[in-house]
């Protein structure tokens, strides 16, 4: 009888990443960011969600996997954080996934350390683990 | 505690509205102490704040309230009179009540505290003071106190006075029509009172509308042939006139600031969806969709014009507190101030109010505590020894304009300079050359502020970078203009609403950039050869020679890293933006935006300018905040985000970025000391073949009015010059020439058909026109022989540019031309001599 929660979960570089649904505001189709010169890269730019200016992180840098190929168009995943809405670029969005609390542990050790300060944990599901992302250290540009 | 939550916060906001009046009316009730409208508006004030901190259970809130009541009791009824020891303990109290409201605010009750200091005062100035009155002053107060013992219920019985005659009679209709039985009442009652029908006629016809007929009262009034339907109108228009002075005193109400903001937003989502579809029904054919979307785009503007309104609040609700502060201050100075207001209805955005709070309440600080002399200093010079400091508000251009005005003893200037030079900040050449005008704005330096506080230089220093910076973060201007013995004003300027800014659209790198208007001074644009030449170098940082003065330039693809070849960003449009900048590889088109930022002017060089429009800005939210580039972001017609440049960030950004560059131009200038004594000096032709100059720090700018332009003002030659009327100088006339020259007729062959050569020169904040017939050139010139002048309006000769050339006494030639009158004799209008 253990609590269940719900993930939106996601994919980057092949991996499966899950942020809890309630913190998401919605998933939008990518569209064209407007680049902010001078910010850090992991800042893909502004992107105008509704007449309210948003930043959008490349999740990608921020986890310091490979760059997205060409081929892959970003989607857009709109998060609730504590500074309003910030916008996560992944990969492709996969489905919502009910998983069980028990199933879920801390972050090995082995993971690389920039993976690891940014992941709450991991949720063992069958035959994969979902890496459960701390969407307010996702949206942290390292100089604040 | 919990449910009591509500009502203590809006005893709170309350409160604190009623004490900034009382604040108010406390120093006006000094100045009239008998005026009984204000006594019983502080009367009910305190009395209210007494009985619901009472009900609240706020005991020693209730307490000094308290005991203020019963002193401000006395003072209605008579038996005591005020004096300034009663307005400071009054004072007092409304401070403590202040704090304790405050101390209820942040942690819910009063905070540990003693007053009984305080009450005590309270105490004996109600014992002394009545024991005083009655003894020694017998005012003629005293006759009408008669009418003054009354008790406090007289306010409240007023405002439920508009009860109407029949209300009991007609009482009991109300659950059945109720729509037309509010009609019938009024109605009813209005037709009774004028006689027009009777009580028992009305009530008839109320029964029968409850009876079941659909008709109105008027109606069946008539069809009764009671009334006529003439009288049944008439009593109808006194209804509605009545309605709407009821709905005055209702038709405010409190809203959330957070509701206004987000409406704000929603507001800027419709503009954008409105140009999204304007857009499209440009291309259509539809005629509906045409006219839907005209409306559409109508609609939306206004809407967002009255959203604005929403944040918008007078200024008289900071200057509320000013005249509080001015008695305090001047007490503690032994001063006697008097504080004037005009334009507190002029209203900005909400924000903005909060912004100019401090720096305002330092100014006026300053002003009294340096501005204004002792009374016995005023009354030497001649003046009232109570000395007035007028504040103003006004709406100009877009602009809120603020001054703060003083008829003080004036700055002096010589102090301000000295000090000035003393602390490094200028150079004493420097010092030399400065305009009065210059001069007085020295003291928002930061160096010559933070110094000694109290030098007794007619200071003004303290913390005036402060207020300096604070109104420039708000995208404002300050500007302090003296004169000895007059006085001293402080101009400030300030955008209407941070929310909305005109600004400048750029492109750079293939993205856009809003510039905000407010730094913007000039566009310039430079093309084929000029763009080769124009712009030089100076150990690798560019210049150009803008009207003679250096201006130096920043590229924004430099500053933001864009340009080709430097990279690490993560830049889509890097690619695109790799072509080169055209000033550096000398081709194509060099566009300026020449911009002002913390005194500093700086060009900036972009690829493209488009166009100014209206941005709504964004803020850029914490991740980006650091970045001191970006002042916001805003969202273009097109959906399109762009950046907002921080122009005084850009400066700052760039100056580091220059700063090798400055050390090399300090080495080089070291090579050549003497440079300090040249004087940059704009030459033009004089009369035959003559030569005159005048100094360039004195020109605003140089301008080719058409002749058409000229028109007539009295005896002056004037021109509509960026919207002032500019006063025209011949220089021929301005000299000792024209006593040889038939100067009226002189005056009617003013050229109207040509372009006149116009130098605008600026004097002690006077602009005026010289006419001139050739600008020749614009030189520096070190200190080489002078002759003494030979004749007025000259300060002397000297050789220049290989010519003898004559220097002209600007401020000299300013009087001459003001004094000047055609009619009179040629002695009138000769300068200062």
């Amino acid at each position: 009888m253990s609590e269940t929660r719900q993930f939106c979960s996601f994919y980057l570089d092949h991996l499966l990443f899950g942020i809890e649904s309630q913190k998401i505001q919605e998933v939008v189709a990518y569209r064209e960011l407007r680049p902010v010169p001078l910010a850090p890269a992991v800042v893909s730019g502004l992107m105008n969600l509704r007449g309210q200016v948003v930043v959008a992180f490349e999740l990608r840098r921020q986890l310091e996997l490979a760059e997205r190929p060409a081929n892959i168009t970003p989607v857009c995943l709109m998060v609730r954080s504590d500074q309003g809405t910030v916008c996560l670029l992944a990969d492709e969005v996969g489905s919502v996934l009910e998983v069980e609390e028990k199933t879920f542990e801390p972050a090995p050790e082995t993971l690389s350390p920039r993976l690891r300060s940014l992941i709450l944990g991991v949720h063992k599901l069958e035959g994969r683990l979902m890496h459960v992302l701390d969407t307010e250290r996702a949206c942290e540009t390292g100089s604040n | 505690m919990n449910e009591n939550d509500d009502i203590v916060k809006e005893f709170l906001v309350e409160s604190h509205e009623n004490l900034d009046r009382l604040d108010r009316d406390l120093v006006e009730l000094e100045k009239h102490p008998s005026d009984r409208e204000i006594l019983a508006s502080v009367f009910r004030t305190i009395h209210t704040i007494k009985g619901t901190s009472g009900f609240l259970a706020f005991g020693k809130l209730e307490s000094v309230a308290h005991v203020g009541e019963n002193l401000l009791a006395k003072l209605r009824d008579g038996q005591l009179s005020l004096h300034p020891e009663l307005t400071t303990a009054l004072l007092a109290m409304v401070d403590a009540v202040r704090q304790m409201l405050a101390s209820i605010e942040a942690v819910g009750n009063e905070g540990e505290r003693d007053d009984q200091k305080l009450i005590a005062e309270l105490t004996r100035l109600l014992t002394a003071g009545s024991a005083a009155t009655t003894a020694a002053s017998p005012r003629s107060r005293k006759a009408k106190a008669g009418t003054g013992t009354k008790p406090v219920p007289k306010e409240k019985t007023v405002s439920e006075s508009p009860a109407s005659i029949s209300a009991s009679e007609a009482g009991p209709a109300q659950p059945v029509t109720p729509a037309g039985d509010s009609e019938s009442q009024s109605l009813g009652d209005i037709l009774i009172s004028r006689g027009e029908a009777t009580p028992g006629e009305v009530l008839l016809a109320v029964a029968e509308q409850q009876a079941g007929d659909p008709r109105r009262v008027g109606e069946i009034l008539v069809e009764q042939g009671a009334v006529k339907s003439q009288e049944v109108l008439e009593a109808l228009r006194a209804q509605q006139s009545q309605a709407h002075a009821q709905g005055a005193s209702e038709s405010t109400i409190r809203v959330d600031v957070g509701l206004l903001d987000q409406l704000m937003n929603l507001v800027g989502e419709l503009v954008l969806a409105r140009n999204q579809i304007l857009q499209f029904t440009k291309k259509t054919e539809e005629s509906g969709l045409v006219t839907a979307g005209q409306r559409l785009n109508l609609i939306a503007s206004e809407l967002q014009e009255s959203v604005m309104k929403t944040r918008m609040q007078p200024i008289g609700s900071v200057w509320s507190r000013f005249p509080r502060t001015v008695r305090d201050v001047a007490l503690s100075c032994h001063k006697q101030v008097r504080i004037q207001m005009e334009g507190q209805e002029t209203e900005l955005d909400k924000t903005l109010i909060e912004a100019i709070k401090d720096p305002l309440t330092h100014l006026v600080r300053n002003a009294i505590d340096h501005g204004i002399e002792l009374p016995e200093a005023r009354r030497a010079a001649g003046k009232d020894p109570e000395g007035v400091l007028l504040m103003r508000a006004f709406h100009e251009g877009g602009q809120v304009n603020i001054e703060i005005s003083d008829d003080g003893a004036g700055l002096n200037l010589q102090k301000v300079v000295q000090k000035a030079v003393q602390k490094g900040l200028i150079t004493s050449d420097h010092a030399a050359r400065m305009s009065e005008r210059e001069m007085a704005n020295l003291i928002f330096a930061a160096g010559l502020s933070t110094a000694e506080k109290v030098t007794n230089v007619s200071g003004r220093g303290v913390g005036m970078d402060v207020v300096k910076t604070n109104i420039e973060r708000i995208g404002g201007t300050v500007d302090v203009q003296t004169t000895t013995g007059k006085g001293t004003s402080v101009k400030i300027k300030i955008p209407l609403t941070l929310a909305i800014v005109p600004a400048l659209i750029v492109t750079s790198g293939g993205q856009r950039f809003a510039i905000p208007q407010v730094s913007l001074l000039e566009l310039v644009g430079l093309d084929g050869d000029q763009a080769r030449q124009g712009v030089e170098l100076i150990h690798g940082a560019p210049v150009y020679r803008l009207r003679g003065r250096l201006l130096p330039l920043v590229h924004l693809k430099e500053v933001l890293k864009t340009g080709g070849a430097v990279d690490g960003t993560p830049l889509e449009a890097s690619s695109q933006a790799g072509e080169p900048d055209g000033a550096r590889d000398g081709f194509e088109r060099v566009n300026i935006v020449v911009l002002q930022a913390d005194g500093r002017r700086f060009g900036l060089v972009v690829d493209e300018i488009s166009d100014t429009e209206e941005i709504v800005v964004k803020p850029l939210g914490r991740h980006l905040k650091h970045i001191s580039v970006y002042a916001g972001a805003s969202i273009m017609g097109d959906g399109k985000v762009a950046l907002i440049l921080d122009v005084l960030g850009l400066a700052q950004s760039s100056s580091i970025v220059a700063e090798t560059h400055e050390r090399a131009r300090a080495e080089q200038e070291q090579a050549r000391v003497q440079d300090s004594d040249l004087q940059k000096l704009v030459l033009f032709a004089g009369r035959a073949g003559s030569r005159m100059a005048v100094p360039l720090s004195m020109l605003a700018r140089l301008e080719n009015i058409p002749g058409a332009h000229v028109e007539r003002s009295g005896n002056q030659w004037v021109t509509q010059y960026r919207g002032q009327i500019l006063p025209l100088i011949r220089i021929s006339h301005a000299l000792e020439e024209r006593r040889n020259m038939e100067r009226a007729a002189d005056i009617l062959t003013l050229p109207t058909s040509v372009n006149l050569q116009v130098l605008v020169l600026e004097n002690q904040g006077k602009s005026f026109g010289l006419v001139v017939n050739e600008i020749l050139d614009i030189v520096e010139s070190g200190s080489g022989p002078q002759s003494p002048p030979t004749r007025p309006g000259v300060l002397y000769s000297s050789v220049i540019a290989e010519h003898v050339t004559e220097l002209l006494d600007v401020p000299a030639i300013l009087s001459a031309g003001e004094s000047y009158d055609p009619l009179e004799s040629n002695a009138a209008g000769q300068a200062g001599s």
